[in-house]
């Protein structure tokens, strides 16, 4: 921790949030969709459509049992879509991050204000969804209210490292990589759809490398009130190291992208 | 050093910007090769030379985002390697490419970048506003970044960078670019910030720009500094009071030089002309008639940095 203490100050990092959160209300009518329509659409498409064949599932009706999924992944997509186009403009198109540079405030900074802002979005977007869960009567147990935490700690984990990615590649047609065979299998195979006890024994262990599955499974457990596969803590534990691992991770990559 | 001290040395004589030895290399390219400077506080110093000079590579490291690879380097009285947070602060950039959030409005600009520096909201409301003023953008504080003209950006650019109350104003090539009437119109402002005595640093690949601005400029060629002084003394060091070119319709100017030998101090053959130092530009135009010759055309002038910059270099500065 040695390294974030020199690294970021509070007051360097609020600026760039207030940054981000100014654009943000320039540019917020582009991402309702994806953030608050699209997973609404999914829940009524795959929890009401789909739900309807399927039937039950660990004595949940489907569309109960997939809103904390949805709900987790949806942090997580977010997540991956702002750190990718979002981090590499501004070092490559419109070059905020190269401003800031001139000032005060550092690499350290510029990662943790990000992260805030991307954290604020999440929670917005979570709780909208927490609330219309509740409208279709998805939510099973009161712990649902804690959603919106294992959601931001999702997106937490998820977007610094990204960040790091994007901050280290020189061309966007990276990130066509980064959505096939990270992004959209994380998506698909983490539980989020069906349980991951379904997949073979041998790619199992895949799907609990990514941050997702164990938001997913937290997320599931709250909402249903049941206790989640692993440990809570063990949970918690490997987003929270997932996080910090993103995190140095990002300070060194924007670091050595402004220096020279 | 303490914030205190630091402050104290600035108000002090001691140089903002003190070089000795100054290296950049980039893998096997030196693109600055062991310079010397010292800027005053309250001078207009100017960096001077073609593209690929190593201008630029100079000015980042003076503001503190490229590391000298050797060479002892002071902004402030302090270490841009150690104390770079602290010296940025302190410095206003304007850069090369623009990076102003083309979303964000004008004023807005201006606002999210003095946060910055931790100015106070308040504060930064009212430098913006006072700001938008000295640049001329006041009527454009709503609108977008994206619609402006380059000059206008540019202005943007220059308010932002006074947004923190500088004790070191540093613009890479600020008319780069831009119409000669954005030109003027940036020059006039900049020379307004000189008279209420900002120190500016800045980089220029055009002579008159130097001669309008700069106190005291360096020319620089290949990583290197090749003279140094006023622009009016280095006129004098460098070249002669005036300069008479002269144009022959079909004839190779290189062909002429021979028959001019002796005319005036110096003759410079260039492709398209030819050039005679002279202290006296008439009397010179008289000889050349006198041998016989016949330029289509003829013009006397008085010298300037572009003729210090061919002498010292033999090449012209922008092609």
């Amino acid at each position: 921790m040695a390294i974030l203490a020199t690294r970021v100050s509070a007051r360097s990092t609020l600026a760039v949030l207030e940054r981000d959160l100014t654009l943000y209300r320039r540019l917020w009518r582009a991402s309702v969709f994806s953030s608050f329509v699209l997973p609404v659409l999914f829940l009524l498409s795959i929890g009401l459509g789909v739900g309807g064949h399927v039937g039950d599932i660990g004595g949940v009706s489907y569309l109960a049992w997939i809103v904390p999924g949805v709900m987790a992944a949806t942090a997580f997509q977010m997540a991956v879509g702002e750190c990718t186009y979002p981090i590499l403009g501004d070092f490559k198109w419109t070059r905020g991050f190269h401003a800031m540079r001139a000032t005060p405030v550092e690499a350290g900074d510029m990662v943790c204000g990000y992260l805030l802002y991307i954290l604020i979005r999440v929670e917005i977007a979570a709780v909208v969804f927490l609330g219309v869960s509740a409208l279709f009567g998805a939510l099973r147990s009161p712990w649902a209210l804690v959603t919106p935490l294992v959601c931001g700690l999702v997106a937490l984990a998820t977007a610094a490292p990204t960040m790091a990615f994007s901050a280290g590649v020189d061309h966007d047609s990276y990130f066509a990589l980064l959505f096939r065979f990270v992004m959209i299998p994380s998506t698909l195979f983490a539980g989020v759809f069906f349980p991951v006890g379904q997949l073979p024994a041998v790619v199992r262990p895949l799907a609990y490398l990514s941050p997702l599955w164990h938001g997913v499974e937290l997320d599931r457990a709250a909402t249903l009130g049941a206790a989640p596969p692993w440990p809570v803590a063990a949970h918690l534990a490997y987003l929270l190291v997932f996080t910090a691992a993103g995190m140095l991770w990002a300070f060194h990559a924007f670091g050595r992208r402004l220096q020279d | 050093m303490s914030e205190g001290l630091a402050r104290v040395c600035t108000v002090s004589d001691q140089p903002l910007i003190y070089a000795r030895g100054l290296v950049k290399r980039f893998g096997d390219f030196t693109a600055v090769d062991g310079i010397d400077l010292s800027v005053a506080p309250g001078e207009a110093f100017g960096f001077l030379g073609p593209n690929g000079a190593g201008k630029s590579s100079t000015m980042r490291m003076i503001g503190c985002v490229s590391m000298p690879t050797s060479g002892e380097l002071r902004i402030l009285g302090m270490d841009p390697v150690r104390d770079g947070t602290r010296i940025r602060a302190r410095l206003g950039v304007c850069p090369q490419l623009d990076n102003l959030d083309p979303d964000l409005s004008v004023r807005e600009n201006l606002l999210t970048y003095a946060r910055y520096f931790g100015v106070p909201r308040a504060e930064a409301r009212r430098r913006a506003d006072e700001l938008l003023e000295f640049v001329q953008l006041a009527d454009r504080a709503g609108s977008k970044v994206d619609p402006l003209s380059g000059g206008m950006k540019r202005r943007l650019t220059i308010a932002r960078a006074m947004v923190n109350d500088p004790d070191l104003v540093l613009l890479d090539e600020p008319t780069t670019g831009l119409d000669p009437q954005a030109r003027h119109l940036l020059w006039e402002r900049l020379f307004q910030l000189k008279r209420r005595g900002t120190t500016l640093v800045l980089t220029t690949h055009y002579m008159d720009e130097a001669e309008q601005l700069c106190d005291r400029l360096v020319v620089m060629d290949g990583g290197r500094i090749v003279a140094e002084g006023s622009p009016r003394a280095l006129i004098e060091t460098y070249s002669t009071p005036e300069v008479v070119e002269l144009r022959f319709g079909d004839e190779r100017p290189a062909d002429l030089a021979g028959k001019l030998a002796g005319v005036g101090t110096r003759i410079d053959p260039l492709p398209d002309r030819l050039l005679v130092y002279a202290a006296d530009g008439d009397a010179a135009t008289a000889e050349v008639h006198r041998r016989g010759l016949t330029p289509s055309s003829v013009l006397v002038r008085r010298s300037t940095l572009e003729d210090v910059f061919l002498h010292l270099t033999g090449r012209t500065l922008v092609d």
